[in-house]
C-alpha cells in the first residue's frame, strides 16, 4: 500500500501537485468557514458555489480559462449577497435559493446549447458538480495560482484576525467603535467568492460547503476559544484533505466525495470527543 | 464644555423622521437615562449617537476631547453570540481595537487594560472561561468590561438588564452606579422608567418628540414622570420588585 503511494508520488508530478493544492485550497476554506458559520452564513457558502457552476458553463461555452469568469462572476454575487441591507424586500434565505437555482438552470442549459469540444455534456456536467473523477488533471500553473490566493487568504487571516473576530462576534459594537464593519464583510465577501472558485475545479460546486462548514463545526465541538476554534478548523481541513487523497488515490474514489466525507467521519469524532468531555467537566463543577 | 451636545436633532430612516426636536446635554461625569416605549426612537438616537445613522437634521457635537469612536458600548445581546466559541479573555480584549491604530495586533498596554477591566467588574477568574457557558449576568459583565476597554469616559448601554433576574438586575445597577461615581459618564436606554429615576442623575424622556429633559428629581415632580412612575410601579415594577424599591429610593431624596 505504502509502496504503491511511494511509485504515485514519485512518478506523477500531478499528484504532488493536486495534494499541494487541494491541501491549501482546504486550509483557506476552514479558515474562511468558522467566520461564514458563527455569522450564520453557511447557506451563502452553498449557494455561491451554484453561482460559480453557472460561471463556469458559460466559460466552458466560450473556451475560456474557467477561473477568470467564474472568479469576478462569484465575487460579485458573494458581495451582494453578504452585504445586503436587513430590511430588503426578499429575505436572505429566499434570495440565495432563487440565486442558487437560477444559476444551476443557466449553467446547465449553457452547457447543452454551447457543447464544448469534447461535446460530453453529462460528463463536463458532473465534474463541475462533484469535481474531477480523477486528480491528474492539475498543471503546474494551478498549482502556482492556488498557492497564491491560499497565501493572500492566510496573509489576511493572520493580519485582521482581531478585527474579523470583532466583526464577526459582534458587528454593532464593531462599528460603534471605529472598525469600519462594511469593509470586513465585503472582505470576507470576496475571499469567499476566491475559495469557492478555486476550490471548485477540485472537490466540485456541490461538495464546497462539506469544506467549508464541517471543519468549523468539528472544532466547535471541542474548542472553546476562537483562537483554538479557527487553528483546529485548519488542522482538521488540511489533515482531512490529506487522508481523502491518498484514499482516493487507493481505492481510486472520486476526490471531492472523498475528502468530504472524510470531514463527516471527523466530524463525528470530534462531535463523540466533545460530548466526552464536556460531560466529564460538567460533572466536575457540580461536584 | 459639555461631552455631548444635541441641538434641534431629528432622526429618522429614508429621510421619515422617528424622534423630532431633541435638544439635549450630556456633561461629564452625567448618569443620563433615556426612557420611552418601544418605537419612540430610543434606539435610534443611541445608534445616531454612536454615528451609526446620520441625523436627517440638526446636529451632534462631541466636545471636550470625545472622539467619535471614543464611546464604550454595549450593546443588545444578538443571536449570534449566544453559541460563539470565544474565551472572556478574547472578547474584552476585543473593546482594545479602537485604541490600536492601523497596528494589526494588540500590544502590551493592550492586554493590561483588558486584564484591569476584568478585575474591575470581578470577572478575572472567567477570563478563560467561554462566553456562551456564562450566565446572562455574567454575559452582561462581559460585555461591560469589553465596553470600558474601548472608552473609560463614556459608557452608552442599551437595556443592559434585559432578561436579568431581579437580584442580577439590581447588582448590574449598582455596580453602573458605582462605575458612575468613578468618573464615567454613563448614557442607558431602558423601558425600565422608576428604576431609572432612581439611579440616573437626568432623565431624557421620549416618544416621537422629546417630553422631557432635566434631572431625575425635576422627573419624578413633573406630570409626565409622575403617570409613567406611576403606572411602572403598578405594573412592570411590582412584578419584579427591584424596580419598586429604586423607585421609592428615588422619591424620598
Amino acid at each position: 500500500m505504502i509502496d504503491k503511494l511511494i511509485y504515485y508520488y514519485s512518478n506523477y508530478p500531478t499528484i504532488r501537485y493536486s495534494t499541494v493544492v487541494l491541501a491549501l485550497v482546504s486550509l483557506c476554506a476552514a479558515l474562511l468557514g468558522v467566520t461564514l458559520v458563527l455569522k450564520r452564513f453557511s447557506m451563502i457558502g452553498d449557494g455561491l458555489s451554484h453561482v460559480a457552476f453557472g460561471a463556469t458553463s458559460i466559460a466552458t461555452a466560450a473556451s475560456f480559462t474557467p477561473m477568470y469568469i467564474a472568479l469576478p462572476f462569484t465575487t460579485v454575487a458573494a458581495v451582494l449577497l453578504l452585504r445586503r441591507r436587513v430590511g430588503a424586500k426578499i429575505q436572505g434565505d429566499s434570495a440565495i435559493a432563487m440565486l442558487s437555482a437560477g444559476s444551476l438552470a443557466f449553467g446547465y442549459i449553457v452547457l447543452n446549447l454551447f457543447p464544448s469540444s469534447s461535446s460530453n455534456v453529462s460528463g463536463d456536467a458532473c465534474s463541475s458538480l462533484f469535481g474531477s473523477a480523477s486528480i491528474l488533471g492539475i498543471k503546474r500553473s494551478d498549482v502556482i495560482i492556488c498557492a497564491i490566493l491560499a497565501i493572500s487568504v492566510l496573509a489576511v487571516f493572520i493580519f485582521f484576525y482581531n478585527r474579523i473576530f470583532a466583526v464577526t462576534f459582534d458587528e454593532s459594537f464593531a462599528s460603534a467603535t471605529g472598525t469600519n464593519a462594511g469593509f470586513y464583510n465585503t472582505l470576507i465577501a470576496v475571499i469567499t467568492g476566491i475559495v469557492i472558485v478555486t476550490a471548485m475545479n477540485m472537490v466540485g460546486a456541490l461538495l464546497i460547503s462539506a469544506l467549508i462548514t464541517f471543519p468549523a463545526l468539528s472544532a466547535m465541538r471541542v474548542f472553546r476559544t476562537f483562537k483554538g476554534v479557527m487553528i483546529c478548523s485548519a488542522c482538521i481541513s488540511v489533515a482531512c484533505s490529506l487522508i481523502g487523497t491518498i484514499v482516493c488515490l487507493l481505492a481510486s474514489t472520486p476526490v471531492g466525495p472523498t475528502i468530504a466525507i472524510a470531514n463527516i467521519l471527523a466530524f463525528g469524532i470530534f462531535s463523540l470527543t466533545g460530548w466526552i468531555t464536556r460531560g466529564r467537566t460538567a460533572k466536575n463543577t457540580n461536584q | 464644555m459639555s461631552l455631548i451636545k444635541c441641538e434641534k436633532l431629528t432622526l429618522g430612516y429614508d429621510g421619515r423622521a422617528i424622534v423630532e426636536n431633541l435638544n439635549f446635554v450630556v456633561n461629564a461625569g452625567n448618569y443620563l437615562c433615556i426612557v420611552g416605549e418601544n418605537g419612540s426612537g430610543k434606539s435610534t438616537l443611541m445608534k445616531a449617537l454612536l454615528g451609526l445613522c446620520k441625523p436627517i437634521s440638526g446636529s451632534i457635537t462631541f466636545g471636550d476631547g470625545l472622539k467619535k469612536n471614543g464611546i464604550g458600548y454595549l450593546p443588545q445581546q444578538t443571536v449570534v453570540q449566544r453559541d460563539f466559541p470565544a474565551s472572556v479573555y478574547e472578547v474584552v480584549l476585543s473593546g482594545c481595537l479602537n485604541s490600536c491604530g492601523f497596528s494589526p495586533f494588540f500590544a502590551q498596554k493592550h492586554r493590561a487594560m483588558a486584564r484591569k477591566n476584568m478585575e474591575l467588574l470581578g470577572i478575572t477568574k472567567l477570563a478563560g472561561r467561554c462566553y456562551r457557558e456564562l450566565s446572562g449576568g455574567q454575559q452582561q459583565r462581559v460585555l461591560l468590561a469589553r465596553a470600558l476597554c474601548a472608552s473609560s469616559r463614556l459608557l452608552l448601554l442599551d437595556e443592559p438588564v434585559t432578561g436579568l433576574d431581579p437580584k442580577i438586575t439590581h447588582d448590574m445597577y449598582s455596580l453602573i452606579s458605582k462605575l458612575n461615581k468613578s468618573g464615567i459618564t454613563v448614557i442607558m436606554i431602558s423601558h425600565d422608567i422608576s428604576a431609572a429615576a432612581g439611579n440616573a442623575s437626568h432623565i431624557l424622556h421620549i416618544s416621537h418628540t422629546p417630553l422631557f429633559f432635566g434631572t431625575s428629581s425635576d422627573y419624578l415632580q413633573s406630570d409626565i414622570g409622575k403617570k409613567f412612575a406611576a403606572a411602572d410601579v403598578n405594573g412592570v415594577a411590582g412584578v419584579n420588585g427591584v424596580g419598586a424599591e429604586t423607585a421609592n429610593r428615588g422619591t424620598r431624596k
